[in-house]
Order: structure tokens, then sequence, then C-alpha cells
């Protein structure tokens, strides 16, 4: 079914009701405002924060021996947990990236004008690469015998950021424009992160590990320019059909 | 409508439905009026109190056979409430499917307490809509200053957005929540209707707000569906104290059917989606279907005529539209009214237990004076004004 942006009966403004707006404008005896303004709510969320604990902890790496063997430079202290926090969650975020592209191949298949077969190979090719990209990250956690099954504090927060891209594309009502908005999203997200954990691995010592993440950051660069240049394109092609 | 059991309507066997066919395509939060979304989830909180009610008639039922035929009809309801609920998208935020919530307090109540022939009833109705009214107001407010966004994209105007009486100042001890049942054997069949109606909007607001309150991160919003919650309590607790408790369950197994049928019909009334009208339809005559086979128990069960508890033909459909009038004259000449057990007096008469209790739930500051402290709303939410 038709899903570019057309003009139609959108309900939600008050130009569709100017004359129902005049009357919830108008004042109403018996109605008494509270005094004050919202500084309140600043009030109640300092206390709140001030009170509250973390979203969680890391896990200690429970096979430090294991990650000798694998070759992992030793990482002690307030060091390792910040790696293993950053790359579990960019772990989560590849994990459900894959899942996320897999959502969209489907839509991008089930498009009704077909514009977007034309991206569809490098559509199946990012997606293999954001599951290679988890598998690594299982490696580099394996290597430095932390758990890759663990959910990270940052894993956690990344995730409840995502919620709403996977909302986007998983839903039928959306286009293949708006699904890739959501997408944009995504990777301009991941590629900052992957900048930051290139950054974090060489400032630990970790030269092979540093290796590796920068050749998915790489990969992650050209996501990103494919993502933004099909998301113009449809951007344009919408307003063309208009 | 001919008389109510002469229209058998679909056969509970024939009743069937697939997953496909249970989860259809969501109504357009943008495009569709509000009035499709306010029926959606008052028929939503029909069919849930459906399932409530078939449930603990179950659990204190001894006889196995009819235990079968509440299984029965039950799983049927269960179908078609998740087909209903399943009509709101994705694209709802829990706030904005709170506005929605509130739009069918307020409109359905009001709406109700006009219709009521029994003038103590309209007045209980009348003193709820002035306390959902409120929460409207504050659940406006905290949209506009946590999300950013303007509660009346959901009211498409059709609602005000005002305070009514304060919610700071409905929290009540129980003693005052109790009001007086109406006669089983002297009540106008559409007074029992309407009681069955509202008790189930509110019932399926306090679950709402009870299972979507923690989903908030904010403080602030944890805070106020916490406390809006404990009012939905105290409002399924009037509005189930107005239903005479010496109805057998036989009979209000039947009054549930029947209230299911009339609020279905009211809906093919007056909907607007010819897709959506569709299904109001097709469970119409679902309901019918209950409503005989439930007819047919009651003889067998009761050895008496279902006419004698039942319309004779159902009543007007309840209107679903804007009450913006009404709503203000109420707001005007009774925000000031408190519960005294179960009375309703000027705002001096109150007990000191309901003022006790309230104090003692405020000692740390008030979820709902705080977020709406300041607050009047504009098109286009707050910062349009501060921004002028």
């Amino acid at each position: 079914m038709q899903k570019a942006t057309q003009m139609g009966k959108n309900r939600t403004g008050i130009q569709m009701s100017p004359a129902d707006t005049k009357k919830m404008l108008q004042e109403a005896k018996g109605a008494v405002f509270t005094p004050g303004n919202d500084s309140g709510i600043m009030e109640v969320r300092t206390a709140y924060i001030h009170a509250s604990g973390p979203v969680g902890t890391v896990p200690p790496p429970g096979t430090a021996k294991g990650a000798l063997k694998a070759g992992a430079q030793a990482l002690t202290g307030k060091k390792a947990h910040v790696l293993i926090d950053r790359i579990g969650e960019r772990l989560a975020f590849e994990r459900t990236g894959t899942r996320l592209y897999e959502a969209f191949l489907t839509k991008c298949r089930a498009e009704a004008d077909g514009s977007a077969k034309e991206f569809l190979a490098q559509v199946e090719h990012i997606c293999a690469e954001e599951a290679a990209h988890f598998r690594l990250l299982v490696e580099c956690m394996q290597n430095l015998g932390a758990d890759p099954t663990a959910q990270t504090p940052a894993a956690n927060v990344t995730g409840v950021e995502s919620m709403g891209l996977m909302q986007v594309v998983t839903d039928p009502m959306t286009s293949v424009a708006q699904s890739l908005h959501a997408i944009l999203v995504a990777e301009l997200a991941d590629n900052d992160a992957w900048d930051e954990l290139v950054l974090l691995a060489e400032e630990l010592g970790q030269a092979e590990m540093a290796q590796q993440f920068t050749q998915a950051r790489d990969e992650e660069r050209q996501h990103l320019a494919s993502v933004r240049q099909w998301h113009q394109q449809a951007t344009l092609r919408e307003s063309q059909v208009a | 409508m001919a008389s109510l059991l002469e229209t058998k309507g679909t056969a509970l066997e024939r009743q069937n439905f697939t997953w496909r066919d249970m989860v259809q395509q969501p109504i357009s939060k943008l495009d569709d009026d509000a009035y499709t979304r306010v029926m959606v989830i008052l028929m939503n909180g029909i069919e849930m109190e459906a399932m409530r009610f078939s449930h603990s008639f179950a659990r204190m039922c001894p006889d196995r056979e009819l235990q079968l035929h509440l299984a029965k009809v039950r799983r049927k309801e269960a179908h078609q409430q998740a087909m209903v609920n399943w009509l709101l998208g994705a694209d709802h935020s829990t706030l904005e499917t709170t506005i929605g919530y509130e739009q069918v307090a307020i409109d359905i109540t009001a709406a109700v307490a006009q219709k009521e022939p029994d003038p103590y009833l309209a007045q209980v109705y009348r003193y709820g809509l002035l306390e959902d009214f409120d929460h409207m107001y504050r659940y406006s407010a905290l949209m506009d200053r946590l999300e950013g966004r303007d509660a009346n994209n959901i009211l498409q105007s059709y609602t005000d957005i005002l305070p009514g009486r304060p919610t700071i100042e409905e929290h009540r001890d129980p003693a005052d929540e109790l009001r007086r049942h109406y006669d089983r054997s002297k009540a106008q069949p559409l007074s029992k209707l309407h009681a069955l109606t509202i008790m189930a909007a509110e019932q399926q607001t306090q679950n709402f707000y009870q299972n979507v309150g923690p989903q908030y991160a904010d403080p602030v919003a944890r805070q106020l569906y916490a406390e809006i919650a404990h009012i939905e309590e105290q409002h399924v607790t009037q509005y189930e104290s107005i239903i005479d408790p010496n109805e057998t369950w036989m009979e209000k197994w039947l009054l549930h059917e029947a209230t299911e049928v009339y609020t279905y019909h009211s809906c093919v009334a007056q909907e607007p989606n010819a897709r959506i009208k569709a299904i109001w339809e097709r469970f119409l005559d679902y309901e019918l279907g209950h409503l005989n086979y439930v007819a047919e128990l009651f003889k067998k069960h009761e050895k008496r005529d279902p006419m004698e508890v039942l319309p004779q033909k159902l009543p007007d459909p309840i209107t679903v539209a804007s009450q913006r009038e009404f709503v203000r004259k109420v707001l005007a000449q009774e925000v000031d009214l408190r519960a005294k057990g179960a009375d309703f007096v000027p705002k001096a008469q109150e007990t000191e237990a309901s003022r006790a209790y309230r104090d003692q739930l405020n000692a740390d500051g008030s979820p709902s004076d705080t977020v709406a402290a300041g607050y009047k709303w504009m098109p286009g939410t707050e910062l349009q004004r501060k921004a002028a």
C-alpha cells in the first residue's frame, strides 16, 4: 500500500477546529489554577538525582587467565571496566542493528513502487557487516576475559535510547523514507561511538583491538554515507511525487 | 433495534478469529477523529470488565457446567478485547494514550450524567467527572513540560484543558468513597447499564495507570501516575458501590452482556471510520449472541424471565461528542462539593478523616500541584507563550 507522505485530513492542529479552539481559550468559571511555575519539577528531579544510585554495574572479568592466554594486554583497575562497558555497549548496539536492518530489508522488499530495490543488495551487505561487528566484539570481550552475554550499563542505556528506532522500522505504517531516517539516527550515533571505542582501546594499550575497531569504524563510515544518501534520495523522490 | 432478545446476533460457535484477523491495522493517530480513539478505549474497558467479572463469577461458582459456560463466553470476550485494544497504534506515547483515557472519562461520563434518570446517580457522575477533568489538565501539563508535546493533538479541541476539582484535594478516606447503591428492583435498566459502563471505564484507567506509571524514567511522571492511579482506585470504589450488591451473579452477568450490546450499539451509531464501524457492527452481533446465550442460562438457573432485568429495547446510544458546555456548567456550580460518606456537601463540611488522610499523603509535596504550577494550556505548548 502507498506510504509516501500525502496531503490529507490530519486533525491534530487547531486550524482543523478554529471555533472549538476559541472556546478552549475562554476562561472558565470555577477553574482555579495552581500558582507558581515549573520550578518544582526541577526540585523533585534534583532530589531524586541526589538519592538515586547508578543503573547498574559492569560485571568483573570472570576468566583473567583466559584473557592472558588469548594475548590481550593486561587491563587492571578502573580502566578495565570502562572498556568492557563500552565494548558491551557496541556489542549490544550492533546486535540490535543487525535486527534493525533485517526489519528494514523486509520493508524495502515489500515497498509497492519498488524504488528501494536499487539499494537492496547494499542493505544486505550492511546487515551482514553489522552481524560481523557484533561477532568481533564478542571475541574482544572473550579475549579480555569478560562475559559477552552480560548487559553492561552503557549497553542498557543505549538500548533505552534506541527503543524508538526499532518501533519506527517495524511499524507497517511507516515508509522506507521514514525508516531510513531512523536508521540514519542509528548510524550517526554508531559512527561516533566507534570513534570513541578506537580512542579508548588505543588509550588502554590494546593495539590489536584498536586496529580491528578502526576497520569496523571505517565500514560504519561507509554505512552512514550510504544511508544518508538513500535518505536524501527518498526525500527528494517524495517531493517530486507531490 | 427490535426488542432486545428478538435479535439473536451471531451464535457463539460462529464467533471465530484468527491472529491475523484479531491484529488489524491500528487507527491513525493523526487522521482519525478523536472520538474513534475514545470509542476504542471505552470498548477496551468494557471488554476488560466483562472478563474480570466472568473470572470473579467463576471463582465463586461451584457449578462446573456453569463454569464452562462462563469460560466459553469469556474466551470470545478475550478475542474481542485484543482486537479492540490493538487498534491503538504504537505511535501513541503512553502520555498520549493517557490523554485519550481522560477524554473518555470526561466526555463519556458527562454524556451519561445528562441521560441518567436517577438524580442521585447523576450527581455521582458529575462528582467524578470534575476529578477526571482535573486529571486531564495535570497530565496535559506533564506532557507539555516533560515531552514538549501538545495534548490537544490528541483531544482535537473537543475537550477543555482546565483545572477541575484539584487533584490534591481528591484524596479521601475510604468511608467517604462509598455511595448509596441503586435498588435492583426499582432502578431503570438504563441506570444499571450506565453504572457498569462508567465503572468499567474507570477500572481500566486505574489498571492502565498502575501498569504504565513505572515505564517513565522521570520521577515527576512516576509520582503523578502514582497519585492519579490512586484517585482512579477511589473512582472504581465509588462506581462499584452504586451497583446493587443484591443482584444475583446471573443477573449481573446478563447486565454485563446487555451493557456490551448497548455500548457497541452506541459505537455503531456514531463511528465515522467505515473500517472501524464494521468492527463495531460485527461485535454488536457477537454481543447479541452472548446476551441470548446468557438469557437461556438465566432462564434455566433463575427460573424467571430475563426481560424482568433487561430493558425492552435498547436506550438511545450514549452520546460520543464534545461536552464542553455541560462540563463548564458543572465546573462552575459543583467544583467545591466534597464527599461526606455517601453524600455530597459543601467544602467546609468535609470529614476530618479525609483531610487527615490527604495531609499525610501530601506531606512530602503534591505531584499534581508540582507538575501544573502556573500551567495554562495554549495551542502548541506553553513554550509558544514563553517564546512570545
